[in-house]
Order: C-alpha cells, then sequence, then structure tokens
C-alpha cells in the first residue's frame, strides 16, 4: 500500500477518535444521558484517551470527565478509582492552558461531592500543581485552579490546611486583585472557604494581606462580587475579637451599608451576616456600629426583604441589644421594635420568628423603659400564641417562653399586661400577678383602672396554694384594696347576699 | 453624960425615926431614884439625840457634797459625750454633704450621665436618619442608573438593527415598507433608517490597548502637541494642485515620532522607583509582614487603652485589676516591703 492509504487509516482512526470524545463531552452536558454513557462504561474509553497524542483529543477528554464527575459522586469516585489523577496531575504541570482549564475542571468536579474524595485529590499530590497553575498567565487557568482549590477546601480544617500549607493563600490574594471579574469572585470565594474554618486559617488569609484588598472590593458594582467578598469579610470576622477588629479597621463602615441597599437579595444577606459578626463579639464593636449608623441601615434591610435573608439582620439586632441597656435603647430608638414584630407575626417559618422572639426579648430584658416600648407595640399577645401553640417547633416555644419571662419580669407598663391575666398558663401568670402587685400599691390610678377592667375580678379568681408565691402576690394585691371591694369581687358573692336576703328576717314591730 | 443619956434616949427614937425617915425616903427614894433615872436618861436620850442630830446632820452635809460631787462628774461625762457626739454628728452631716454632692458628680461625670445618654441616643437617631437619606438617595441613584443603562442598550440595539437593515430604506421609485403611501407620516422606524450609516462589510474589532508608553504620551496630551493616530492615512489620496510638497515627505515630517533625549527618557527617580519596584516584589513574595521576632512576646506590645468612658484623672479602682488582696503591711511580720 502506498503511504497515503497508510496515514489515510491513521487520519480516519484519529477522526473517529476525535469525534467520539466530542459527542461523549456533548451528551455528558444533559443530565439523562449520564446513566446511559456511565452503564456503557465510557471511564474506561476515556481514559487512555486522556493519554493521547492529538491535544485536542485530550483537552475534549478532559472536558468530558469533569462533566460526567459533576454530575454525581459515583462517577468522581470511578474517577479516583481508575487511577486517572495522577495522570492528571502530572500532565497539568506540562501542558497548554486548555488542557490545563480542562484538568482543573476534572478535580474541582471530582473533589466537590465528599471529604473523602477531597482527600484522594490531595494524596495524589494535586495541591501542588494547582497553586502552580495559579501562577499562569491566562486567567481562566487561574480561576480553573482557585476554583478546584476552593471546592477542596470547603470540606473541612484539615484539607483548607493542605491547601495553604501549599501555598496557595498570598497567590489567591494576588489572584483578586486582578482585573478579571470572574477570577475576583473565584479567588474571593475559595479565601472565603479557606477561612471559615478556624481561626488560625483565618489569620492565615488576613497575614497575607487580603483584607485591604476586600475591603476595597465592596465598591466593585457586581454583586455577584460582591457577595462573595462579603461572605469572605464575614468569615474572616466571625473567629474572634481580634480579626473582627481588623475587619472594621479596613475602614468598610459606612461603605457596608451602601451593600444592604442592593438589589441582589443575597450581597444583602452577606452584608448583614458581616455586620452581625462584627456585632457579636464585644459591645464596644456594637457601639461602632451603632455609630455609625448601622443599625438604622439593617432594620431597613430587614423591613425590605423576606424569609432566609432576613435572618442574619434580625440576629445582628438581637446581638447588639445583649450587649448593654444603652444599645438596646439604641435599637429601639432606631424603630427596630416594630420590625420585628412585624417579622414576628408575618414570617412562615418557625427559625425565623425562633430568631425574632431571641432579639425582642433581649430588647425587652433591660429596665422597665425597654420592657415598655416592647410592650406597646402588642407582641406580648403574639410571642404567648407562639408559646401556646402546638405546631411550633420547640426551639421556637422555648425561645418565646424566655421572651416572655424576661419583658415580664421588667414590664411596668400596666394595659398591656392585662390580658395575659385572661389566657395565660399558670408559670407566666406567676410572673404577670407578681408584676401587678409591684406596680399596684403605689400607683392610684392604676388601681383605679384595675378594678374598673375586671382585672381585680380575675385575680379573685385565680386559684393558688396557700403559701405559694402567687398567693403571695395575690394576697398583696389585695392589701391594696378595701375589705368591701374585695370581698365584692369576690367569686360568689352575689350567692352569699342572696343567702343573706333569704336569712334575713324583717323586724316586726 | 446628959447628953449621952439624952442621946440614948432618943436614940430609939433616932433609931425609929432614922429608921422611919430612911424608910420614908425610901419610898420616896425609889420615887425620886426614879425619877432622877428619868430626867437623866431623857436629859442623856435629848443629847444623844442632838449628838445624833449632829451627826446626820454632818452626814447629810458630806453626802451632799459627795453626791454634788459625783453628780457633777457624771455630769460633766454626759456632758463631754453629749457634745461629743453633737460634733460627730455634725462632722458627719457635713461629710455626708460633701459625699452626697461627690458622688452624685462622680456618677454623672465618669459612670452614668443621663443628659450624655440622652444625647448620644439624639444623635443615634440623627445619624440613623442622615444614613437612611444617604442610602434612600444611593438605591435611587443607582436605579436611575441603571434605567439609563437600560435605555442605553435599548438604543444601542435598535441602532444597530437599523444599521443591519438600511436596506429597508425607501428609494424615490419604490417606498420601503415603512414608508407606505396610506400613511400620512413616514413610520419612525423609516426616520431611523433614514439616519443610521450601512454596516461595512467586515467590519474588524480593533480594540486599542491603552499602554502607558512613552509614545501614547503624545497622543493624549492637547491639542497643541502634534497629532497622532494609529492608523495610517489612505492611500489612494489623490495629489493636491500646486506647489506643495511630496506628501509623503509632508506625512513623515508630520507624523514623527517622538525621540527623547536619554535624560527625558528615563524619569528622573527612575532609581527609586525600581528600588520601590523590587521592594514590592519582595513584599508580594512576604506570606508574613511581621518581622521575625524571636521571642514569643515581643508583639505582646499594645498597651490597653481603657474606654474614654471609664477612665478618667482619678483612675480606676487598682483593687481586682492591679492587686487582689487587702495588704496591711503595718500587720507583717518581718521586712517584706
Amino acid at each position: 500500500m502506498s503511504q497515503r492509504q497508510v496515514l489515510q487509516v491513521f487520519e480516519q482512526y484519529q477522526k473517529a477518535r476525535t469525534q467520539f470524545v466530542q459527542m461523549v463531552a456533548e451528551l455528558a452536558t444533559r443530565p439523562q444521558n449520564i446513566e446511559t454513557l456511565q452503564n456503557a462504561g465510557v471511564m474506561s474509553l476515556l481514559r487512555p484517551l486522556l493519554l493521547d497524542v492529538v491535544p485536542t483529543i485530550q483537552q475534549t477528554a478532559a472536558l468530558a470527565l469533569g462533566r460526567l464527575a459533576n454530575y454525581n459522586d459515583d462517577l468522581a469516585e470511578a474517577v479516583v478509582k481508575g487511577d486517572i489523577l495522577p495522570q492528571l496531575v502530572y500532565s497539568l504541570a506540562e501542558q497548554n492552558r486548555f488542557y490545563k482549564k480542562a484538568a482543573a475542571f476534572v478535580l474541582r468536579a471530582v473533589g466537590k461531592h465528599s471529604p473523602q474524595l477531597a482527600q484522594a485529590i490531595v494524596d495524589c499530590g494535586a495541591l501542588d500543581t494547582l497553586v502552580i497553575c495559579l501562577e499562569d498567565f491566562d486567567p481562566g487557568v487561574k480561576e480553573a485552579a482557585a476554583w478546584a482549590l476552593g471546592y477542596i477546601a470547603r470540606h473541612n480544617a484539615e484539607l483548607s490546611q493542605a491547601v495553604v500549607d501549599a501555598g496557595a493563600v498570598p497567590l489567591l490574594v494576588l489572584c483578586i486583585q486582578e482585573p478579571e471579574i470572574a477570577l475576583k469572585r473565584i479567588a474571593a470565594s475559595a479565601l472565603s472557604d479557606i477561612s471559615k474554618h478556624s481561626p488560625e486559617l483565618a489569620q492565615t488569609v488576613v497575614d497575607a494581606g487580603a483584607i485591604a484588598h476586600l475591603a476595597q472590593m465592596i465598591l466593585n458594582p457586581d454583586s455577584k462580587l460582591k457577595r462573595q467578598v462579603l461572605s469572605v469579610l464575614s468569615q474572616i470576622a466571625k473567629h474572634s475579637v481580634d480579626l473582627a477588629e481588623m475587619v472594621v479597621e479596613a475602614e468598610i463602615f459606612p461603605v457596608v451599608l451602601t451593600c444592604l441597599k442592593d438589589k441582589d437579595e443575597y450581597v444583602k444577606k452577606n452584608a448583614s451576616t458581616l455586620i452581625r459578626e462584627i456585632a457579636k463579639h464585644t459591645p464596644e464593636l456594637s457601639q461602632l456600629i451603632v455609630n455609625a449608623g448601622g443599625v438604622a441601615a439593617v432594620i431597613d434591610c430587614i423591613g425590605s426583604c423576606k424569609g432566609n435573608i432576613r435572618l442574619p439582620g434580625i440576629m445582628m439586632l438581637g446581638y447588639v441589644a445583649a450587649h448593654s441597656e444603652n444599645l438596646a435603647m439604641a435599637v429601639i430608638i432606631s424603630k427596630g421594635v416594630p420590625q420585628l414584630s412585624v417579622c414576628l407575626s408575618e414570617e412562615p417559618e418557625d427559625h425565623i420568628k425562633a430568631a425574632a422572639a431571641w432579639a425582642l426579648g433581649q430588647i425587652g430584658r433591660h429596665t422597665p423603659e425597654h420592657a415598655r416600648a416592647v410592650a406597646v407595640t402588642n407582641t406580648l399577645p403574639v410571642l404567648l400564641s407562639l408559646y401556646m401553640s402546638t405546631e411550633s417547633s420547640e426551639d421556637l416555644q422555648v425561645k418565646s417562653k424566655k421572651a416572655i419571662k424576661s419583658i415580664l419580669q421588667k414590664c411596668t407598663y400596666l394595659p398591656a399586661l392585662e390580658p395575659f391575666l385572661y389566657d395565660a398558663p399558670p408559670n407566666i401568670l406567676k410572673h404577670v400577678v407578681g408584676q401587678f402587685s409591684k406596680v399596684l400599691p403605689h400607683d392610684s390610678k392604676a388601681r383605679r383602672l384595675f378594678v374598673t377592667s375586671g382585672g381585680l375580678k380575675k385575680v379573685q379568681e385565680i386559684k393558688a396554694e396557700p403559701g405559694s408565691l402567687l398567693q403571695e402576690y395575690i394576697n398583696s394585691i389585695n392589701n391594696c384594696y378595701p375589705e368591701e371591694i374585695v370581698r365584692y369581687y369576690s367569686p360568689g358573692y352575689s350567692d352569699t347576699l342572696l343567702q343573706r336576703v333569704d336569712s334575713y328576717q324583717p323586724l316586726t314591730h | 453624960m446628959a447628953t449621952l443619956a439624952r442621946l440614948q434616949a432618943r436614940s430609939k427614937f433616932v433609931a425609929q425615926q432614922y429608921y422611919f425617915r430612911n424608910s420614908v425616903v425610901d419610898i420616896f427614894r425609889k420615887k425620886e431614884y426614879d425619877a432622877a433615872v428619868k430626867i437623866q436618861s431623857w436629859f442623856r436620850g435629848c443629847q444623844v439625840r442632838a449628838h445624833i442630830r449632829n451627826l446626820h446632820r454632818v452626814a447629810t452635809i458630806i453626802q451632799k457634797w459627795w453626791r454634788s460631787y459625783s453628780g457633777r462628774q457624771e455630769y460633766q461625762l454626759i456632758v463631754k459625750f453629749a457634745s461629743c457626739a453633737m460634733k460627730m454628728n455634725l462632722y458627719n452631716a457635713m461629710a455626708v454633704r460633701i459625699q452626697r454632692r461627690w458622688r452624685g458628680y462622680r456618677i454623672r461625670k465618669y459612670c452614668f450621665n443621663y443628659f450624655y445618654l440622652k444625647e448620644y441616643l439624639k444623635a443615634v437617631s440623627e445619624t440613623n436618619d442622615a444614613i437612611r437619606e444617604a442610602l434612600e438617595e444611593f438605591a435611587e441613584m443607582k436605579e436611575r442608573e441603571e434605567k439609563k443603562a437600560d435605555l442605553e442598550r435599548e438604543e444601542k440595539k435598535r441602532d444597530y438593527q437599523a444599521r443591519k437593515t438600511h436596506y429597508l430604506l425607501s428609494t424615490k421609485q419604490i417606498p420601503g415598507i415603512y414608508n407606505s403611501p396610506f400613511r400620512k407620516d413616514p413610520d419612525p422606524w423609516e426616520l431611523r433608517l433614514q439616519k443610521a450609516k450601512p454596516l461595512t462589510y467586515q467590519r474588524s474589532k480593533v480594540k486599542q490597548k491603552r499602554c502607558i508608553s512613552l509614545s501614547s504620551w503624545l497622543a493624549c496630551t492637547s491639542a497643541r502637541s502634534f497629532p497622532r493616530s494609529e492608523i495610517l492615512p489612505p492611500i489612494d489620496r489623490k495629489q493636491c494642485q500646486g506647489p506643495f510638497r511630496d506628501i509623503t515627505e509632508v506625512l513623515e515630517q508630520r507624523y514623527k515620532p517622538l525621540e527623547p533625549t536619554l535624560w527625558v527618557a528615563e524619569p528622573i527617580s527612575e532609581l527609586k522607583v525600581a528600588r520601590e519596584e523590587f521592594r514590592r516584589q519582595e513584599w508580594m513574595r512576604d506570606v508574613n509582614d511581621n518581622m521575625f521576632l524571636p521571642f514569643s512576646s515581643y508583639h505582646k506590645n499594645k498597651k490597653y487603652t481603657p474606654l474614654m468612658h471609664s477612665s478618667s484623672k482619678y483612675g480606676p479602682n487598682s483593687y481586682g485589676s492591679q492587686h487582689f488582696r487587702d495588704e496591711n503591711p503595718k500587720k507583717w511580720i518581718c521586712d517584706k516591703g
């Protein structure tokens, strides 16, 4: 045969290989085909194609593998078991940028499913090559490598430590400064995954000088980037006071407050998460946030969104109010309590209601002024109904009970306490009656109101064991009134009067 | 002898008389004796009574003087104690006055100042309002920008569409589809088509990278500098009539690139810039910016700055932070100081 015919055979084979691998890559984009592909044994067929002579076939094979591994973890395990990873890692170091991108995509797809698979990737030495890829010129390669590192570091602290030990953090900080938005996003997300596990890892990220760049990027108009940047900062700030102070020193206030007005819901959520993580550590940090007007911004943000987006904002108000009574008063004057009671009544989910109940309890527990501010908005009946309702989860019941108790122990606003006399369970009734017994001896107008509104009648009807605290309170309330009035309102008084009428003999002259 | 006889005759009488008188006297003697005894006893009684009276008088005087003396002593003690008590009460009252004022002042100035709290809360609410306004403005501005961007995008799309379909423009012979003769006015799309410039065949998208090199520096300065363009002038320009120089020569001269001298080409702070660059490279490589400190407590040099509101000239209480036990040096046996 002639040379051309010989070469034609090879060409045909090459064309067939190219076509096969391109079709597989395309089919792998649709989830319904993947089962069939798996049953047809596509893994074992793709593996030798990774070592193919033609670079395009290698790249497309790697891309197909990545898409398959991305779909579910069985396939990812098959990739690991099929010893494909060492080959990928080896050629990652040598090949051109398209191959690098595809190989990093495979590593990402395998590493995202579970910690064991990520550990397998680390064990075959992929981290060093991925870090080398982070130094590449092409931003697409950097993006793919950073994405893979982020997914590996996401699972647990050991894997994050392995990523940090490979020297990824300074390079990721460099990647953040690159002009391409997608690269910035992915690098920020990787830093967030690294720093979320432990304070030491967060400190490593901070030592690489990330905070200054991240603080500048808050002003970037891209909302997905803002999401990731705010997420990194909140993961750093959540671990300790020093880290939170370092984040604050980067002068994020009041710029962060503009993010609370963003159109994107998740930007709002991450911004309120960041503020919450800063506020929860010490009263000084909360004071700083209050002084910068953060409380008002967070309250507006809570008002403008619904559902889980509100949750960090609600918790932030609770943390701020929990530190001291001045801060709680600051929350009250920023009109936080009406907003929280709206959240309490209209949210369908129990955990958000529980958070709102907890926050209201923290606000109202300090002094009678605070309790009055909470009671005036008519939240106490709502809390009571949540406590009594059988549909509320246990967490919600516990939190609303605690909130009611802590507010009631300081509440001297009697119009809000009166409805409680009628429909409260005995353990709460004790506190209500106790509060009445504290207020009534000193206030004559309140005494009059108490009688005319029927409260005295209700108190007489309460049955209490003699010698119990409740009985003592009832006695002290009865001591505030003349005996005739107490007798008049005691139950069965009309019967005793009628009995006296029956037994009365008119005087016969 | 007569007397003797007379006496002897009388002796019996005398004897009788003697006996009679003695016995009579005897009767009276008892009486008189009793009377004498009575008188004497009475007299002695008076005497004794007088003596006792005297004694009583004297004892009374002594007792009176003694009682008055001891009463005076007691009275002086009482007066002393009463005056001490009065003085102490006075001092206490004055001390309470001072302490009251001082405590009120101290609490108000250093621990809790009600008016300051009120001012602070007012300031907080004002800041909140300001922030709310600023955020509203910001949101409005963002919306306006977005709307503007949307409108611009729409406009660009429509413009592109018009340029692509410019052939639908109506000519003098054939009215186009947007210019129906039955309409009073042509369709606005028609006017857009009229304004649009048709797309040239094979538009090459040349993106000019803005490189800050010395040659392009000249291009972005004021109009007084030579105009410099990247695109060369068209080749087939017709030769203008007249005593003009050769066009190539003119263009060469006009678009001559800048040939700066060596002194101008390098910036004056080249060395400093190079050093900075080097330092920056090194800094980029460093994972940790802090100098290596051999001992672990070198970095613990941050002095604790207490809150301004709880520190004062009078200082925080040292018991509880500096020392935790009461020390009485006077009670120490050996000299530990």
